[in-house]
């Protein structure tokens, strides 16, 4: 009798309704709705900073109307543009991929084509190490160090160029260690790491039958990376490169210390500049009224600026990664 | 005898000349890519180790107050700013490491293929790339403005910023879970969560752990989301949750700009003390990879 009772249930026959159709317990739904809440957080969080930020830096927008985009930043007289820090968030930014980009690539395609396995662990735990040394302290170096010992070089080129057309107008005199190059160089070190991650898993999605093929058509490496390797991983590389331009834009600290505080557009790059995250960094902490609500502007500016290079970013390396799965 | 003349013949497998040349100087540069790499990074660590190490003692990281910018190096110690660093990150790591992984098993488990989940990976992609300075502004103007200066604000915004870092590499580990281990589970019964969390979960653990240790050692280092939560104070001040506090990344931002000798040297222990603690997750979360991921790429 009681075996019966017990084994009631579980025959389909019995009086309880089937796994199918019965309600999933309390637990298991509270579960989905926590993991959902979680999932969504994100998006609340981003829609968040863009309301919160631009409500308080509206007074800005109120006060100056069009003038935010001037070019003359001076609080003292009550002058909030923002365009010199635009100028120098592209000016170093470019500075940083000119020279990050051709590294960030070389390391990647030196890792997944010319060296053996065994030496590439090694290769990415010194590229990981790169990642892993704080902002703060590339900050730090950058301007007890690095700055005083480049400055000697920055005015011996600088002597140098004196007088040519465009050379001179660009590295002339006067120069200074803390510049908008001395920041776009520490910014170079600082995305190195991402671009060269980033590249080399796209690079070593390139299927082995076309790399083979190419080499048994003749072909040297180079020209297999020409042939095979970079028509397939042209679009991600690219990919890589705009998510390390996002990084460059938004890196705050170290452009703080070395980029020489100056809110000017000058071609010079070995002058001091000043660039938007940089400006926030060193003023917010003072400021107050118009000045503060400018400041949170900028952020706002920011915070759109790298949106869309990093949904660009991330569109074109979905997309090349999807394009491989398919294939 | 004619595989003999065939082998004296020219060697076709090696191109001859420019091509040659092409591709030897492309390795090169190859090469000397990363050495360009090497240089900085040796120099930074060199600096940091030769100018911190000096400063150290088990003293100077547990004393304080932090002494002002004019003394001395060997006055005082940095023991605020270490138990801030720990404390700001620790009550980060709680808050931004559960709901990671919560929202990873969200888009995983429970979202599929479907278009939400796709939305929401997509946007946490996106905001590893907001400024971390953006982050600072965010809190400092929904929390700082209406509750004031506290530790906790600052793990606020560090924990926005571990956020989408901790989902999307708990959601590539568990990607690679097995399917059949979750269909074995549910043939016994269990339910969608108990699958997720006594099967999926421990399965992917060594991947999810190493992942949040790589987000700590981000956040630990992370200096521009506090400037304007925590502001920087030289007192120890272990409520987390009111009164200004301070941390290592910005006290080293206050003595990099400081003229004074003794400030620097402080700013270079602070460094190596950083430096150290960043290495030290860095290796751990290694660790954890080699020694408890079950499945991998």
């Amino acid at each position: 009798m009681t075996v019966a009772a017990k084994a009631g249930p579980a025959t389909p026959a019995g009086p309880a309704a089937s796994p199918l159709t019965e309600r999933r317990p309390l637990g298991d739904r509270t579960f989905q709705i926590v993991a959902l809440a979680s999932g969504l957080l994100v998006l609340v969080i981003l829609v968040l900073i863009a309301v919160s930020t631009s409500q308080q830096a509206s007074s800005w927008f109120t006060s100056q109307g069009w003038k935010i985009f001037s070019t003359t930043w001076n609080p003292t007289n009550g002058q909030y543009g923002a365009l010199p820090f635009i100028y120098g968030t592209a000016v170093t930014a470019v500075i940083a991929l000119v020279m990050a980009v051709p590294v960030s690539v070389g390391i990647a395609l030196l890792l997944t084509e010319v060296v053996p396995y065994r030496w590439s662990r090694p290769i990415v735990y010194v590229i990981d190490l790169l990642a892993v040394v704080p902002s703060v302290v590339w900050g730090l170096w950058g301007i007890l160090v690095f700055a005083p010992w480049i400055q000697h070089i920055y005015a011996s080129i600088g002597s140098g160029v004196n007088g040519i057309p465009v050379l001179g107008s660009l590295f002339g005199p006067p120069t200074s260690g803390a510049s908008f190059f001395t920041a776009g160089i520490i910014l170079a070190f600082m995305i190195t790491p991402i671009v060269t991650s980033l590249s080399r898993e796209v690079i070593a999605t390139v299927p082995a039958i076309d790399k083979e093929g190419a080499y048994a058509l003749g072909a040297t490496r180079l020209e297999m990376i020409r042939g095979a390797v970079w028509p397939h991983s042209q679009g991600g590389v690219v990919g890589a490169v705009l998510l390390g331009l996002g990084r460059a834009m938004g890196e705050t600290i170290a452009a703080a210390l070395v980029i020489g505080s100056s809110a000017t557009i000058t071609s010079h790059l070995f002058a001091p500049g000043y660039n938007m995250p940089s400006v926030i960094a060193n003023e917010f902490g003072e400021a107050t009224g118009i000045q503060r609500a400018a400041l949170m502007g900028l952020g706002v500016l920011l915070f759109v600026f790298t949106i869309i290079v990093n949904i660009i970013a991330r569109g074109i390396v979905d997309r090349s990664a999807r394009r491989k799965r398919g294939a | 005898m004619a595989i003999a003349t065939e082998l004296q013949g020219p060697d076709l497998r090696e191109p001859k000349g420019w091509r040659r040349t092409q591709n030897r100087i492309a390795t090169v540069l190859m090469v000397l890519s990363f050495i360009l790499v090497i240089i900085p990074l040796g120099f930074v660590l060199f600096t940091v180790i030769a100018k911190g190490a000096s400063v150290i003692s088990w003293t100077w990281l547990t004393s304080g107050p932090i002494p002002p910018n004019v003394a001395p190096a060997d006055v005082g110690g940095i023991g605020p700013a270490v138990l801030g660093t720990i404390l700001i990150t620790g009550w980060a790591t709680l808050m931004a490491v559960p709901l990671g992984i919560l929202g990873a098993v969200y888009i995983n488990e429970y979202g599929g293929r479907g278009p939400l989940a796709a939305v929401v990976r997509f946007m946490a992609d996106v905001m590893t790339g907001v400024p971390s300075i953006v982050m600072g502004l965010f809190i400092f103007s929904i929390w700082v403005l209406h509750f004031g200066y506290s530790g906790f604000a600052g793990a606020l915004a560090l924990g926005c910023l571990m956020l989408p870092i901790v989902i999307r590499s708990t959601e590539e580990m568990l990607k690679l879970v097995p399917n059949s281990l979750r269909e074995g589970s549910y043939a016994l019964g269990a339910t969608k969560s108990r699958v997720t969390v006594t099967v999926v979960l421990p399965a992917a653990i060594g991947g999810i752990v190493s992942g949040a240790l790589l987000a700590v050692a981000r956040a630990a280092g992370e200096t521009a989301p506090l400037l304007f939560t925590i502001l920087t104070v030289s007192a120890v001040n272990p409520n987390v949750f009111s009164g200004p506090n301070t941390s290592l990344p910005s006290q080293i931002f206050v003595n990099a700009s400081s003229p004074f000798v003794g400030a620097q040297a402080r700013g270079w222990g602070a460094a190596l003390t950083l430096v150290a603690i960043a290495f030290i997750l860095m290796v751990v979360a290694r660790f954890v990879t080699a020694r408890f991921t079950r499945y991998s790429r």
